[in-house]
């Protein structure tokens, strides 16, 4: 049997460092245009990846989630601010999941 | 802006992933007991770590008593997007900014917080900004896996199935607002959105993990992007 807080410090400390080493280590602006565009596009397709079809599992029921990202969708289109498209998506769910 | 108003800012940003994090973490909560762990045990783990995909593969590794090493390489494949998500990030920090604030930063990359943060209006995000998401997100975090360690059923199954929505809404409110200015940026959204559903119903593809989608994906369709539609900068024209 291992030690669950040698596991524990082993994770925290992986973690930690995947994320602190490009923060420490790259500290000029980068100049390469592709690496600039690279970087740029970067958070729209990790965020688009893990949002879709990931929320259509998030809720009780597929529907009320299908539901929410459409709605979601639409406000955000529309200029939505982050609380508010959050907010309309968390009331879908739930005012459709009262119907179902 | 002074920095209280900047904090104060990401703050307001950050509720709701304050939000999304204490449902998340409260279900993290139910199943770490439900796999063995102490309520303190499983508080610690979320105080330390500060990821979601990480720490539930983490209990499987735990209650299977795998070696160190399998634990470690488990953590370094699942979180290796925030190594993307921080490079990214540290392109729109001030160069000048000190050491302490991009270590303490750090700890705080998760896939909401770098959201929220990279959706700051202006070309360098300041420092007390992404505090003040963090100060919103990791008790949130931590909090949830309280409740959801002491006891499993404080919330009702409906309140927690909505939250469970409101870090995905946040990720809507991110990524789709500057597509209506930019149709590149609306295509690269629906380009990977597709791509996604199509690794998670492909057989072969679907096998692989949350993780290494998402590190496979965003290398192949943001190095695409970059390479057929570079970004222009202001400082072009000195190249």
């Amino acid at each position: 049997m291992n030690n669950t807080y040698i596991y524990i410090l082993i994770m925290a400390l992986v973690t930690y460092l995947i994320r602190m080493l490009p923060l420490a280590l790259i500290r000029k602006k980068i100049t390469n245009r592709f690496f600039r565009s690279f970087l740029y596009y970067v958070p729209f397709v990790t965020l688009a990846v893990m949002t879709f079809p990931a929320i259509l599992t998030a809720t009780e029921s597929v529907w009320s989630a299908a539901a929410a990202f459409a709605v979601a969708m639409i406000v955000a289109y529309g200029g939505g601010s982050l609380p508010i498209v959050a907010t309309i998506a968390c009331a879908i769910v739930f005012i459709v999941e009262i119907f179902i | 802006m002074s920095n209280f108003k900047l904090f104060k800012s990401g703050f307001k940003n950050g509720i709701p992933i304050f939000l999304g994090y204490l449902a998340v973490a409260f279900t993290f909560g139910i199943s770490a007991r439900e796999s063995g762990l102490s309520s303190w045990q499983a508080i610690l783990i979320s105080a330390t770590n500060l990821t979601s995909a990480g720490q539930f593969a983490a209990l499987g590794v735990i209650a299977a008593s795998s070696s160190y090493i399998e634990m470690a390489l488990t953590q370094l494949v699942i979180n290796l997007r925030y190594c993307l998500m921080s490079s990214s990030l540290t392109q729109r920090f001030d160069p000048k900014m000190k050491a302490f604030h991009r270590y303490i930063i750090a700890f705080g990359v998760t896939d909401e917080n770098f959201g929220v943060a990279s959706a700051y209006p202006h070309e360098n995000v300041p420092p007390a900004y992404c505090y003040g998401i963090m100060a919103a997100a990791i008790p949130g975090w931590v909090s949830g896996t309280a409740l959801g360690a002491l006891s499993g059923d404080i919330l009702p199954a409906s309140i927690l199935s909505a939250l469970g929505v409101a870090l995905y809404g946040m990720f809507i409110a991110i990524i789709v607002p500057p597509t209506r200015a930019n149709k590149t940026l609306l295509g690269i959204v629906g380009i990977s959105m597709l791509s996604s559903l199509a690794f998670a119903v492909t057989p072969v593809l679907k096998e692989i993990s949350d993780g290494f989608r998402v590190i496979i994906l965003t290398i192949v369709i943001a190095g695409a992007a970059a390479y057929f539609f570079p970004v222009k900068e202001e400082g072009e024209q000195n190249e």
